[in-house]
């Protein structure tokens, strides 16, 4: 490697939030005019490590980072995103930072506006300037020309496709002269095909020109079409830093996903089911961040059904359109039986339910006691732990009966409390998930949604909440759709596993596959016809 | 030490000072000349006749609509009630009971479109609610000159129209409640019992309500709306119905209040009550989200207490009128003081 072409070098970088390391060790070096592909499942430490490079505040606030950046031969310590850009790294983001009301001139040219003198500059100073339109117009069109895209510079952002918006976030990002460096985040996420091959020509224009370029995307095969080396992280680590010439998406795909551990199966590896019990076909979901688009799947009586997929390619809309918290369309049967959405209590009413991914806000009532909690929606939905009073004119809670079942639970669940009325919020994160789960078997469901049950609790609960469901699904033959975003845990519990990518499912695989079937599946890329039907027999 | 700091914290140091005050105020009134039994008298009259509005404010918190600001309107239905039971004619208990059947339906309407307009700024609900308070009492300014009563008793007497400020029931049903089962001490003191039967009965319909499918729901619904919905509740539904039943207490309590009074006062009378309320029930202990029935009994009580004995001695004592002021500096004080610290519930 020759240092003078060298352009930044991340050297040895750690990085922990509070004792939990997100990255450990990291280094690699970016040269003028080339494109690194970075690529990494979601909290393998990508956002953290361009955060550090970015000199975002929420680096510093949390203790700093380990490990030294340097640009063209020079360390730097970054104490804000100002500092970066003066440093000549521009950043697009997956969320646009545009200003919908402006046109595209405006927008490139934001704060760098092409100034004008008048006449009472000479009183007043510069600030008396006024815009040079045609000038802006003129450094406008001279970016986008260098981007080798096709982009009206009069058109408003809000009128934009969101193509056109992506382009503009990066022509605003090159049009500062000093930009060496250019980080892009999933730039293609939101762009069709057709868009995303025109960005991937203007980023190999961009390169040729000089600019470093730092790729990340969760698309492999673009990764592979555009990128001189790919870098892969895991778990906060390199695992692989590569040039590209001579990998496939099927390798990239492996080195995300696989890890060292191995996955856990106890007692018979494959159990076989015939009664279907639950058909989605067709089915939308409009959950801000998690949209759901054409999804259809069957799953059988006395299964584990586990879905998974990256963050954000809708996943968690899947129970949450299902049992009405979201709006939803499409052609949702139980037992045969339609079932009708965007009404919570008829999911609940025909025997769904659901354990949300989000503990704090949906799935408790933090104030109240655990009676209240486990008992309230079987309460609610089925009349439970009701008693009548004043000779049948009154029905009040039974807090005898309720006070029995939360012990029942606190018991088979192991959930660790000073009584059955203490409140919800002191709870530990893995005795909270207990409850929520504790509220879901409480209705006695047919067919249970449980969403990212392991998310943010310790591994011994982990066990614990896995444990419940295996016990639950095999001693009654309760039917459990699983969503989680841990491959790991969906593989070793689930009789079969689906993956869903941008609100689809692309794919449905025994949880013995190969990983790196998975990572294909994961990333949208076409997954061989034997696994499928493979998968679909089994 | 640490069990006196434990009982402060839950007990609430406001209200432990507050009651201390009140002792100290009734030791302190023989000495300028202030009669003790006629001052308790005083107190259980006037707790008796403001425990409904501060009752009224419960089921709106325990939903999560925060504190009824806007209770003007159910004492308005109340209003509306009372004015048409003297304009029927009716008497005694019918003439009482009658109010509060005539008032109920009027209730029922203003407490389902308020509720509807609650639904649709949620998060601002006390700041709306003040002002459709305020508004619907200067609305009701202008109809009870214009709504075609005739009773002569309640209009003025020289347009034949319009209802009067002030309307006397002394001859329909004043002191119905009051007079019941009345224990009378000596010429100053008298218990009020039938009044204080009747706050009690109100209290535990509420209690025992609370206790039911709707009320658990309710409270749910106000402790984490989400997960209510979750649970498949309306949360929509519920707050309407809360408001509801807020605004039929308030009805039910200007009733009250007047047959113990003795006037129907109309125009701008209502304008402050809901404020007296709120400074009693947050006095009590309540929080903008949680409140109990012993919130409301000791709330009204002890702030009922401090509006009849600090007026009194004290005005006995400078030898002049502060009492209005010192009303209006203690509940909004109060109200200030716990709005502040609005989430901490004493038990």
């Amino acid at each position: 490697m020759e240092t003078d072409k060298t352009l930044l070098s991340l050297q040895n970088i750690s990085k922990d939030f509070y004792g939990n390391v997100v990255l450990s060790d990291v280094s690699f070096d970016v040269k003028r005019g080339e494109i690194i592909g970075l690529v990494g499942e979601n909290g393998a430490g990508k956002t953290t490590l361009m955060r550090i490079l970015f000199g975002m505040n929420v680096i510093r606030d949390t203790g700093g980072y380990h490990g030294k950046v340097i640009i063209e031969g020079e360390e730097v310590h970054f104490q804000s995103p100002f500092d970066a850009l003066d440093a000549g790294i521009g950043m697009a983001h997956q969320e646009f930072s545009l200003i919908p009301g402006f046109s595209t001139t405006e927008n490139i040219v934001l704060n760098r506006e092409s100034m004008r003198p008048t006449v009472f500059n000479d009183v007043f100073g510069d600030r008396m300037s006024v815009l040079d339109r045609a000038d802006m117009k003129k450094r406008a069109v001279a970016t986008i020309a260098k981007l080798g895209v096709d982009l009206d510079p009069d058109t408003l952002v809000s009128e934009m496709p969101v193509g056109h918006k992506q382009f503009t976030e990066i022509a605003r990002e090159i049009n500062r002269e000093k930009t060496k460096i250019l980080v892009l985040d999933e730039p293609t996420a939101v762009l069709t095909e057709t868009e995303a091959e025109v960005l991937i020509k203007a980023l190999r224009t961009l390169a040729a020109s000089g600019i470093a370029i730092i790729f990340i995307s969760h698309r492999l095969h673009e990764v592979i079409e555009v990128a001189d080396r790919v870098v892969v992280l895991r778990d906060g680590v390199i695992v692989k830093d590569t040039p590209v010439a001579d990998v496939t998406v099927r390798d990239i795909a492996s080195w995300m996903v696989g890890r060292q551990v191995t996955v856990e199966r106890d007692e018979e590896s494959v159990r076989t089911f015939t009664e279907d019990i639950f058909e989605v076909s067709h089915m939308w979901v409009d959950m801000p961040g998690e949209t759901v688009k054409d999804m259809n799947f069957t799953v059988r009586k006395g299964e584990i059904f586990g879905i998974g997929g990256l963050a954000g390619q809708g996943k968690l809309g899947i129970p949450n359109g299902i049992m009405g918290l979201f709006p939803a369309g499409g052609d949702v049967r139980l037992h045969g039986k339609q079932v009708t959405l965007n009404e919570p209590r008829m999911a609940l009413q025909m025997g769904m339910g659901f354990v949300s991914e989000d503990r704090r806000g949906v799935g408790l009532l933090l104030e109240e006691s655990l009676e209240w909690n486990i008992a309230f929606t079987a309460m609610q939905i089925q009349n439970k732990y009701l008693k009548p009073v004043l000779g049948g004119l009154f029905k009040v809670r039974d807090e005898a009966a309720m006070r029995t079942l939360t012990e029942g639970y606190i018991d088979i669940l192991h959930i660790k409390c000073t009584s059955a009325d203490q409140k919800a919020m002191e709870l530990s994160g893995g005795n909270q998930q207990k409850i929520c789960l504790a509220k879901a078997f409480a209705i006695a469901p047919d067919l249970l949604f449980v969403s990212e049950p392991t998310r943010g609790i310790d591994i011994g609960a982990k066990r614990l909440v896995l444990d419940a469901l295996h016990k639950y699904n095999r001693e009654l033959g309760m039917t459990i759709i699983m969503v989680s975003s841990e491959l790991e845990e969906l593989r070793s519990i689930c009789d079969r596993v689906a993956i869903v990518d941008e609100g689809r499912m692309t794919g449905i695989l025994p949880p013995t596959a190969d990983l790196a079937e998975f990572g294909l599946l994961m990333t949208g890329e076409r997954v061989s016809k034997t696994s499928k039907t493979e998968a679909a027999n089994g | 030490m640490r069990s006196l700091k434990q009982f402060g914290a839950d007990f609430g140091w406001p209200r432990i000072i507050i009651f201390f005050f009140l002792v100290a105020l009734f030791f302190a009134a023989p000495a300028v000349g202030v009669r003790v039994d006629a001052s308790l008298s005083d107190v259980f009259n006037r707790f008796g006749q403001n425990a409904f509005f501060v009752l009224a404010l419960v089921p709106m918190i325990q939903s999560g609509c925060g504190l009824n600001f806007g209770l003007s309107l159910g004492i308005i239905a109340g209003l509306l009630g009372a004015t048409l039971s003297v304009q029927c004619g009716l008497h005694g208990a019918v003439g009482f009971f009658g109010a509060l059947v005539l008032s109920s339906p009027f209730a029922i309407v203003f407490g389902w479109l308020y509720g509807k307009l609650l639904n649709k700024v949620k998060g601002e609900e006390m700041t709306i609610a003040m002002y459709v308070g305020f508004a619907s009492v200067m609305f009701m300014c202008i109809m009870w000159l214009l709504l075609p009563y005739t009773a002569p008793d309640m209009i003025w007497g020289y347009a034949g129209k319009g209802l009067r400020t002030t309307i006397s029931v002394e001859n329909y049903w004043f002191h119905i409640l009051n007079r019941f089962g009345a224990i009378r001490i000596g010429p100053f003191f008298s218990f009020p019992t039938g009044e204080i039967l009747f706050v009690i009965f109100g209290a535990f319909l509420m209690w025992l309500f609370l206790r039911t499918k709707t009320g658990t729901a309710m409270t749910a619904v106000g402790s984490n709306p989400d997960y209510a919905r979750a649970s498949g509740i309306s949360v929509d539904k519920m707050r309407i119905i809360s408001v509801i039943i807020s605004t039929m207490l308030g009805a039910a309590g200007i009733i009250v209040y007047e047959q113990s009074f003795g006037f129907i006062q109309l125009y701008g009378a209502p304008l402050a009550m809901p404020f007296t309320a709120i400074a009693a029930i947050l006095i009590g202990g309540a929080s903008v989200k949680k409140a109990s029935m012993l919130n409301v009994v000791v709330g009204a009580f002890l702030f009922q207490g401090l509006l009849t004995m600090t007026p009194s001695v004290i005005n006995s004592w400078l030898q002049t009128d502060m009492s209005e002021v010192v009303r209006i500096v203690v509940s909004n004080g109060i109200i200030i003081y716990a709005l502040t610290r609005k989430t901490k519930v004493s038990k």
